[in-house]
């Protein structure tokens, strides 16, 4: 352990922390852009610049390791005109367009601006200007607002192990993205977007859908038994986006599926109420290939998820699942269940309980699972039960 | 060597090659054979090619070395060969006009060389060669008879520093190295050098690979390291092919391998190709690079001696640094001590350019002063113009004035005057250089440069440059100057690596010194050195001009009319101020002002 003195507080910390996680610690505020504290430290933003005792120049305390006697300041004049112009640089070659930012109000950019208040820039002058979109389907990459911090791309290699972006070119021109400049290409897994800390990673599906009158709902997320904490961002009883909170058990972090794949929530085509199918498969209008429509091909140019949820999704365009199809009639849970039970009942008195096979789904959670084959075991009496996560 | 041979050394380094070092080489051996030069004078003829001497201005340069007397010619051509062998080898009498003249003698007369003395002498692709000259011996002494502690005393002793540029005392890392406990240590060369004309260390590499590589076991062995690793750019394909080729031969005479010298001591030597980035000669970026990730430099939260290459312990120290080495343990850490200063030990290459007469490589003991560097060995200033100032240290260095020529060059008396030894480049400067636009030069190659990583050097550079080229092309603001200050102040403060933080040395110097070249630029709109393009006009002393008309030929955008025989008038309207014609005249009537 070791003890250092922070502003005129002392602190014992663990050996080999940073300064940095002792003012963390200590809940004194100091600005950060660059530093996340389960990516390993970068010392790219300069903004966590503290004066140390015995040290001519200001230290960054996200790239310094605590030692015993240590004496901290985390501001001062000088060091208050040092982040300042730091700020003022980063905005001299930023598009300053928070009117119309996805982000407006939720970054960290803006907030450092406002508090330093940085209203003209002395150092304004060129600026990058990237004309290309990014044709990928899910992560909106507007590079121009990118401060390259590098929280996207420590997070892609180090956290996800998948490395889908870096930084290129030198210079004034150094950007964040893919091998060859190309279209971002991975597994989509959102991380990169949940810890950019400007408008320059955003969800494309975020996209006009209101920054104001938001609540947050707190759940868990459906897909897999992982068990993710998830935070729906909701406006006027509408998903807008889906977040996760860094104190949960999923330390904030989501996959694709977390992320992304909330669609299905508004989708019109989603089943709300038990179908029943009134014609015999024999009788059916539709072949067996069209009743089971294929997912829509991946175009780069098109997202399909950027239409949004009110417009289907990935659902395609599959007669089978709407109310309206001339297969099903819409009907009530206590018929539907009766309906279930009978069946059931009859087939297996005809021809036994093993034919009798259940499927259960991963996005059940345990205790529906359990009760699943608890039901097929005890109830119908068969083993023959499984789970879609295994094919 | 047998004093009766003749030999015949022809200089092909880069700068040789260029100059048609091969042509000239294949040139002499056909016309020896031809005329059958051993077989009359009954005595040995050989052709060597050898590495650079530094004097390339003069390239080609040939020795020409018959019964132990040493001739050297300067400019020479293919089609010289073959009067000189003609004349001098088989009559006996060197072609005099085609020696080489005062300024040679000049140029060499007053360095010591250590480093390069080998480069120029013997054949770099030839390990004998370097062995007849003692080569090996300080390898074979350190793995045999000493131990690693003995031989950090003795290099901590001889107060050899790094030749980097930022000059830590090189004993003082290799103790770092050796007392940090690991299974597996590094030992790099760092070869990425990058500064605009500085070409030090690629003369090292491509005239004496094998002294580097020797350096490199003597520190293996100090710090108990078993891997290494030679970071050269790709940039410099000789000096990749003659280290590549020297340590192949090290493998097949088990100077390196297993178990060499029969000591039971194992080295590794590998070559890695930088890609081409300024910033890679920073030690951790170019570990970052070797471990196959884009060059940046990383915060210092570990020392490179416990967390380097692949968070291993290593040791990394530039090209001359291990250069030096050898020599140390051969001849003893007091005579290279006594070389240099008290507080930096031995010599240092310098690359010699800009308005000096006598441009190109040259070592010299540290603590010699800037004045006699550059009119002693330089022999001043080209054309006798007058001497402005001498930019050190390559893009992060700053510019020196004619008042502070006396200084002594070590470490620490450049920084106090505001520039860097850096790796070594010194660019003199005359009164045609304007001081605004030297620092606009340097700053733009560190802002190209610049990995990215921090604001302050990324963002920070280019708005210093913005600064600059506004001052530059008169369109400067009062206040400019004081910006200039305060931006370079924070750039220098606040930025990550030393690239960032001294890239705004050369402003920071041209302030201090030359404060009054900003003022003509933003109050007067002018530039005193009469370069910056936008703020000079050229026309022609139409009493003077004979009209030849050969300023009206070059001009690239018909400026200049005027009939023939008759004084011609430069539209300024229609001139783009290309200086072509100021190039051209020959009766220096057309004027920049």
């Amino acid at each position: 352990m070791v003890t250092l003195t922070i502003d005129g507080q002392k602190i014992t910390i663990r050996k080999r922390s940073t300064v940095l996680d002792a003012i963390k610690r200590l809940d004194i505020p100091i600005p950060t852009l660059c530093h996340h504290p389960e990516l390993t430290p970068f010392g790219g933003c300069r903004l966590c610049i503290v004066e140390i005792k015995g040290s001519s120049r200001p230290i960054t305390a996200c790239t310094t390791f605590v030692r015993d006697d240590m004496e901290v300041i985390t501001s001062s004049p000088q060091l208050e005109k040092l982040r300042k112009t730091t700020i003022e640089l980063l905005l001299s070659d930023h598009p300053n367009d928070c009117m119309i930012c996805e982000r407006a109000g939720d970054c960290k950019l803006q907030e450092l601006a406002y508090f330093y208040g940085i209203k003209e820039n002395r150092f304004s002058g060129e600026r990058r200007v990237y004309k290309n979109r990014d044709g990928n389907p899910f992560v909106e990459r507007d590079m121009e607002k990118c401060i390259l911090c590098g929280q996207c791309v420590r997070i892609c290699d180090e956290i996800q192990g998948v490395g889908a972006i870096d930084f290129a070119y030198r210079g004034f021109r150094t950007k964040i993205c893919p091998p060859y400049d190309k279209d971002l290409n991975c597994e989509f897994c959102g991380q990169c977007v949940a810890v950019c800390p400007t408008g320059a990673l955003t969800g494309k599906m975020w996209a006009l859908k209101g920054r104001q009158e938001l609540n947050e709902v707190d759940t868990i997320c459906p897909y897999c038994g992982c068990g993710c904490n998830l935070t729906l961002v909701v406006r006027r009883n509408e998903v807008i986006r889906v977040t996760s909170k860094t104190d949960t058990i999923n330390e904030g972090w989501l996959c694709l599926k977390g992320s992304f794949a909330y669609g299905f929530i508004h989708s019109p085509e989603r089943l709300t109420k038990p179908l029943i199918r009134v014609t015999t498969k024999e009788h059916s209008a539709f072949s067996v290939q069209q009743a089971n429509p294929t997912l829509p091909s991946f175009d780069p140019s098109v997202s399909p998820l950027a239409k949004g949820g009110t417009e289907g999704g990935w659902g395609g365009d599959s007669k089978l699942q709407t109310p309206n199809s001339e297969l099903f009639r819409e009907t009530s849970w206590d018929e539907a269940l009766d309906f279930i039970a009978k069946r059931l009942k009859e087939i297996k008195e005809k021809y036994g309980s093993d034919s009798i096979g259940g499927l259960s789904s991963a996005r059940c959670t345990n205790e529906e699972n359990y009760l699943f084959q608890k039901f097929m075991r005890a109830v119908i009496g068969t083993n023959n039960v499984d789970h879609c996560a295994r094919y | 060597m047998n004093n009766s041979d003749i030999q015949i050394k022809v200089c092909t380094g880069t700068g040789g090659i260029a100059a048609g070092g091969e042509e000239v080489l294949s040139s002499f051996k056909r016309i020896l054979s031809i005329a059958n030069i051993e077989a009359s004078f009954q005595k040995k003829c050989s052709t060597h090619k050898v590495g650079c001497r530094g004097f390339c201005a003069k390239d080609l340069l040939v020795d020409v070395i018959v019964d132990g007397a040493k001739t050297t010619y300067q400019y020479v051509k293919p089609d010289m060969v073959e009067r000189i062998v003609f004349e001098h080898i088989v009559h006996g009498i060197p072609v005099t006009e085609w020696q080489v003249d005062e300024d040679f003698h000049t140029f060499h007369g007053k360095q010591t060389k250590v480093v390069l003395s080998k480069c120029g002498e013997i054949d770099p692709e030839d390990i004998d060669a370097y062995i007849t000259l003692g080569g090996y011996e300080a390898a074979r002494k350190a793995l045999t008879l000493m131990s690693p502690e003995e031989i950090v005393e003795v290099v901590k002793s001889s107060n050899l520093r790094g030749r980097g540029g930022a000059g830590f005392p090189t004993g003082l890392k290799w103790d770092l190295g050796l007392k940090i406990k690991s299974d597996i240590k590094y030992v790099i060369c760092n070869g990425d050098e990058g500064d605009p004309g500085a070409f030090m260390d690629r003369s090292v590499m491509e005239g004496d690979p094998h002294s580097v590589i020797e350096g490199m076991i003597i520190c293996a062995k100090a710090t108990r390291s078993h891997h290494g690793y030679i970071y050269v750019r790709a940039e410099y394909p000789l000096a990749v092919k003659r280290l590549q080729l020297a340590i192949d031969k090290c493998y097949e005479k088990n100077f390196l391998g297993k178990n060499i010298f029969g000591s039971g001591f194992d080295f590794d030597l590998k070559i890695f190709k930088g890609a081409g980035a300024f910033v890679c000669g920073e030690a951790t970026a170019l570990m970052r690079s070797i471990e196959g990730k884009r060059g940046m430099p990383t915060p210092k939260l570990w020392r490179s001696a416990e967390k380097g290459l692949w968070d291993k312990p290593t040791v990394l120290n530039n090209v001359e640094t291990f250069a030096n080495i050898p020599r140390i343990l051969l001849k003893g850490a007091d005579w290279f001590r006594d070389l240099g200063t008290e507080r930096s030990g031995g010599t240092k290459v310098f690359a010699l350019t800009g308005k000096v007469k006598n441009a190109g490589l040259i070592e010299v003991p540290l603590g010699m002063t800037l004045r006699k560097i550059i009119y002693d060995i330089g022999g001043g200033i080209e054309g006798d113009g007058k001497f402005k100032a001498v930019q050190t240290g390559g893009p992060s260095g700053g510019c020196i004035p004619a008042e502070m020529l006396d200084i002594e060059v070590d470490y620490e008396n450049l920084a106090e005057v505001g520039s860097m030894m850096g790796s070594g480049g010194m660019v003199v400067l005359d009164a045609t250089d304007c001081m605004v636009n030297t620092a606009r030069f340097f700053l733009e190659f560190s802002q190209a440069e610049s990995c990215g990583k921090c604001t302050p050097c990324r963002v920070g550079t280019k708005r210093l440059l913005e600064i600059l080229e506004r001052v530059t092309s008169g369109k400067g603001k009062e206040a400019d100057i004081e910006l200039l200050e305060e931006l370079s102040h924070f750039i220098r403060t606040m930025s990550l690596c030393g690239l960032g933080m001294a890239a705004p040395n050369p402003v920071f110097s041209t302030i201090k010194y030359f404060r009054d070249e900003y003022e003509a630029h933003i109050r007067d709109k002018r530039c005193p050195a009469a370069v910056c393009r936008d703020l000079i006009t050229y026309s022609i002393l139409e009493e003077a001009c004979t009209g030849c008309g050969a300023c009206k030929r070059v001009c690239p955008v018909d400026a200049i009319r005027g009939t023939r025989k008759m004084p011609h008038r430069i539209d300024p309207i229609v001139c783009v101020k290309c200086g072509t014609c100021f190039d051209v005249c020959k009766f220096k009537t057309i004027m920049k002002s």
